[in-house]
């Protein structure tokens, strides 16, 4: 399955995907009117360590703990690709407890939100990706069981 | 070709549904659902009442679950007793269901102490199932005068869910303090706070002595009148069909790593169920429903032939009331039990990181509550704190706090 | 303010409606020119740090930036222009020499921009590149003067050694230390690509690179950095270094800064020391000592490598290459004054040297003359912009060219001339990890050869239209070139007619 993948040796720290993913899941098709004024909820977190910065986002692990924890079971695994009902999501945030990357976030509306790889908005192909200035993210397939 | 059996029709039967299928496409699974709804998660019942869900959204899976995966339910049946040398379950009409494994997701049932009198209350309802809610929905209205005995999980999130439907909500609980099991008592300060601030009403360190019809009076003296009563004190693990057979059994049924029950081919999850806590190092019924998934979906693999563990239970917990979350997990040593604590204080929260042995045994957080996992996963995976950077840990959680080898591996592999 | 106040060259503008706050351009620029300001929640500038190098501007995500040049004025004339006297505060208030970097920036003449190409009518043909073969490869280094035979009458095949490029161009060089790691890597992956070569510069060759060694020129140059036998050996020819276009009889320099790391290991020299070249080489000081250390170099390589020659062009580049051509060089590069360099002195910079087009005819010229012209292959540099400048650069004699800028604009260099300061926002001219990574080699080298296959693609055309159909057949055809608006001096020079003759 194709997904993300951060390469820190490349990330340049400029926060961009963050911005790019909170715009293509917004709904709007002008970023300015999008993101200007508002605290920015991305599902893609740029972390520092010492200097070195890079994106942390959903794995879509094989194993999903935060599918197995999901109270609600709005939380699913499709095609490889883990998915959050909105509409059936309760808020209970058992998911942000269990995730061990830290990848599930709230989305100001009391329910969670996820990295879906932009395949359920309307860019199509993941906004971090495309958008990252110096191909510090990576959208493939690798060698996986 | 096998038959499973699965006693129960919760997350932890879903989980072993899912388990034996993803091994075996074939056999026949049979589902003894005590409640005749498909499965669906009881936490969601006082979301219902709050109207965050609806009775079609609390569904766990899609309508054709059982189909999808060639599962055939018995509705509204109680299994009764398990002949393990047929290898038999045993159903309350007295029809008998053959199986080759066996899975005993019975859960638990909500603990009625004896209080004097409780036969004179009319309207009292336990606050567990659907049933329990749609009553207890019914019996209500904005000018109800509710009493809960119980400031626990269940308790509280009943309150949260019908605060707004009643006119006025007492809860009262012998404990000292709120959420109890989960919380101490600065923590559950905070959030006693907040609930009383969203109009919930206290009586601690008080319990009922005696009921009166609508009247209760509490060993305190004080009296409390209700319309409406709420029992949710506790609940006990339905242990008897393992008990009975002469499986191990504490307070749930004792199950190993691979969710096997002493009984040879008959395993047990979810909240029937008391595993390893490897927090504690000892047997605990963990109540919770990521357990119950995983430990049924554990099981099933290994009822269909598979191999699979469930080795790092740990207690945790994720919950909110009007709108302050908490998030919970691992066991927390005092400075006498050679535990180290770092403690943060901010306005609206507290958090708490318990620390002994070199890893991180436990924590306790209300309020900002992101990327919490990152915690939780600490303190499941048992990780050496030496390798970690205690300064970003402490500050946020966050992958930084690793090593750069292994964030480096944690965001650029596989899964 | 006082009087040493010099109004900042350029205003940030900013579009207040469109700005997210991002902070994107704060992050991104290592001059400090952006700041958000918590208070107001809005992101202020100080451009008096910026020098136009376009980087917020690139990476703003909802174009809610533009540099433009400020308008705020001092009384200039046509002597006293702005930028002369504001040359005159830095140096009154600084004491020292101006520096500058890149090539020669002033209206002095483009002759490639007064060339004109031909094209066949008619009677002779054009090629179509699209249906058509058309050879752009070329070889560098000596040619055997006449066909000769052994004893048994079979021909002698033996050539001096020679370098095959895919396209008459090659990456000119720039020291690792005067740009990156990265930098490096981009374009050793992208000669080796294509199948051209690129040039160490005089800093050494970092040893994560050997393995593009078939595709390098190794640089000796009068600081010796990194000179060593394997570095030798590594390369697939060695140039001496006499002299650099964008400042003619001075060395290169690279301030202590810069020697960190890696680059100091690779210079051979320790941490924080300035590097500077010398002048001279110290042990060239006439045409013969030049020729012993060619055959020093040759020994070293075992005749396997051809040896180049750099020099920069200056006045008496004729009778120089001549010397040259005498020397036992394979190879004479001649670098033109707008040759870019990562720090100069201004003075020198914008006043020392003549123009490639008018060096590169004289050079030809004499050495036809002279009959030795099959002595040595000639590459031109000193700003080759287009695919256009080359076919010119080929019709004027030369065998290939060297690009350097061009190249740099490809990874991302936005020209804003300020390399000497360290802080090269693109992470081209700098070796400061937080800016080095922001060049991505796989992106780096993708644009590079991106770029030298679309000029290759331009220069079949070309080639086409004039009924060429090999590049070898276009050397010093200068029939093929008119000058306009030159006057008769400048075209005797340069060997060719005026349009319309």
């Amino acid at each position: 399955m194709k997904r993300v993948y951060a390469d820190e040796k490349w990330c340049i720290g400029c926060h961009l995907c963050e911005y790019n993913c909170a715009f293509a899941n917004s709904g709007c098709d002008d970023m300015v009117k999008a993101l200007k004024d508002k605290e920015i909820r991305p599902r893609i977190c740029v972390e520092d360590r010492d200097k070195i910065t890079y994106a942390v986002s959903c794995r879509h692990c094989e194993d999903p703990i935060c599918v197995k924890s999901c109270i609600s079971g709005a939380l699913q695994k499709h095609d490889g690709m883990i998915t959050i009902d909105q509409d059936k999501c309760i808020g209970c945030l058992t998911c942000i407890l269990v995730c061990p990357y830290g990848a599930v976030s709230e989305n100001g509306t009391g329910v969670v939100q996820k990295c879906e790889l932009c395949l359920e908005n309307s860019c199509g192909e993941p906004a971090c990706v495309k958008g990252c200035p110096n191909r510090a993210l990576i959208y493939e397939e690798r060698g996986e069981s | 070709m096998k038959n499973y059996v699965i006693i129960g029709n919760g997350v932890a039967a879903a989980g072993c549904i899912e388990g034996i299928r993803s091994v075996d496409k074939e056999s026949k699974i049979t589902v003894v659902s005590a409640e005749n709804y498909p499965v669906y998660c009881r936490p969601l019942i006082s979301y219902y009442l709050e109207e965050k869900t609806t009775l079609e959204k609390m569904n766990y899976r899609p309508a054709d679950f059982y189909d999808v995966n060639g599962c055939e339910v018995v509705y509204g049946k109680n299994a009764v007793s398990v002949n393990k040398d047929e290898k038999k379950v045993v159903l309350d009409d007295g029809n008998e269901i053959a199986y080759d494994a066996l899975c005993v997701a019975s859960g638990s049932s909500p603990f009625v102490p004896p209080f004097a009198g409780l036969d004179t209350v009319e309207n009292k309802f336990s606050f567990m199932t659907i049933d329990d809610t749609l009553a207890l929905e019914k019996a209500i209205n904005k000018d109800s005068k509710v009493l809960i005995v119980g400031a626990g999980l269940i308790g509280l999130k009943c309150a949260e869910g019908i605060v707004e439907k009643v006119s006025e909500i007492t809860v009262c609980d012998l404990a000292n303090r709120v959420l109890s099991s989960i919380l101490d008592n600065e923590c559950a300060e905070i959030m006693q706070k907040h609930l009383e601030k969203n109009g919930i009403k206290f009586m601690l360190s008080d319990s009922v002595d005696k009921f009166d019809g609508n009247r209760a009076e509490m060993k305190s003296g004080k009296i409390v009148d209700f319309d409406v009563l709420v029992l949710a004190v506790g609940v006990r693990a339905n242990t008897s069909l393992v008990k009975d057979i002469g499986g191990d059994v504490n307070r749930g049924i004792i199950v190993d790593d691979k969710m096997q029950t002493t009984v040879c081919g008959i395993y047990a999850a979810g909240d029937c169920s008391e595993g390893n806590d490897i927090s504690v190092g000892q047997k605990r019924v963990l109540a919770i429903l990521p357990n119950a998934y995983i430990g049924g979906n554990c099981a099933g693999i290994n009822m269909a032939g598979g191999n699979s563990e469930f080795s790092n239970a740990v207690p945790m917990n994720s919950i909110g009331f009007f709108g302050l979350h908490s998030m919970t997990a691992g066991s927390y040593y005092t400075e006498e039990e050679g535990g180290e604590l770092y403690e943060e204080k901010t306005d609206t929260g507290i958090k708490r990181l318990y620390m002994k042995d070199g890893i991180l045994t436990g924590y306790i957080i209300i309020g900002d509550i992101a990327r919490a996992g990152i915690y939780t996963s600490l303190v499941r995976e048992k990780t050496p704190l030496d390798g970690i950077n205690m300064d970003l840990l402490k500050k946020n959680p966050s992958l930084a706090i690793f090593s750069p080898e292994i964030s480096r591996k944690k965001v650029e592999g596989v899964i | 303010m006082s009087v040493e106040f010099i109004y900042p060259e350029f205003e940030v503008v900013r579009n207040k409606d469109r700005c997210i706050a991002c902070r994107v351009c704060e992050r991104q620029c290592a001059n400090e020119v952006h700041k958000y300001d918590k208070d107001r929640g809005v992101l202020i500038s100080d451009e008096s740090k910026c020098v136009d190098c376009q980087r917020c501007v690139s990476l703003c995500p909802t174009r809610a930036l533009k540099i433009i040049k400020s308008d705020c004025t001092l009384k200039e004339n046509a002597n006293w222009k702005n930028d002369t006297i504001k040359e005159i505060y830095k140096q009154a208030n600084s004491g020292g020499v101006l520096l500058s970097s890149m090539g020669n920036p002033n209206p002095l003449p483009v002759y490639w921009d007064k060339i004109l190409i031909n094209a066949s009518q008619v009677t002779n043909p054009p090629i179509d590149p699209l249906r058509e073969p058309m050879e752009t490869r070329v070889f560098l280094g000596k040619k055997n003067e006449k066909v000769t035979r052994d004893e048994n009458g079979n021909l002698k095949c033996k050539l001096p050694p020679q370098i095959e490029l895919s396209m008459p161009v090659m990456f000119s060089a720039m020291s690792y230390g005067s740009i990156s790691y990265n930098a490096h890597e981009s374009l050793a992956r992208a000669a080796t690509e294509l199948g051209i070569l690129y040039n160490t510069g005089e800093g050494g060759l970092h040893e994560d690179f050997y393995c593009y060694g078939e595709n390098t020129i190794v640089q000796v140059a009068s600081g010796r950095f990194g000179v060593h036998k394997d570095y030798l050996e590594a390369g697939r020819a060695v140039e001496i270094k006499m002299g650099q276009g964008a400042k003619p009889g001075i060395g290169g320099h690279l301030p202590g800064t810069k020697i960190v790391g890696d680059v100091s290991r690779t210079r051979m020299i320790p941490e924080g020391s300035d590097a500077i070249s010398p002048a001279p080489h110290h042990d060239i000081y006439s045409i013969e000592d030049l020729r012993q250390l060619v055959f020093s170099l040759k020994e070293a390589t075992e005749y396997k490598k051809p040896v180049i020659v750099k020099v920069a062009a200056v006045h008496n580049i004729a009778a120089i290459a001549s010397g040259i051509a005498r020397s036992g060089a394979d190879i004479i590069a001649i670098d033109g004054f707008r040759g870019g360099t990562g720090a100069a002195p201004t003075r020198i910079r914008d006043n020392v040297g003549i123009p490639i087009e008018l060096a590169l005819a004289s050079v030809d010229q004499r050495l036809r003359d002279e009959g030795i012209r099959n002595n040595v292959s000639l590459v031109v540099g000193g700003s080759i912009r287009s695919a256009s400048d080359v076919v010119k650069a080929i019709a004027l004699g030369a065998d290939a060219c060297y690009v350097a800028t061009a190249a740099l604009l490809a990874l991302g260099c936005h020209l804003c001339r300020t390399c000497q300061t360290g802080k090269c926002n693109w992470g081209i001219a700098t070796q400061r990890p937080d800016l080095v990574k922001r060049l991505n080699p796989n992106v780096g080298s993708e644009r590079l050869v991106r770029l030298m296959t679309a000029w290759k693609h331009e220069i079949k055309e070309l080639m086409g239209g004039m009924g060429i159909n090999s590049i070898e057949a276009l050397r010093g055809n200068r029939l093929m070139l008119r000058g306009v608006g030159l006057n008769t001096r400048e075209l005797a020079i340069l060997g060719i007619s005026h349009a319309g003759e």
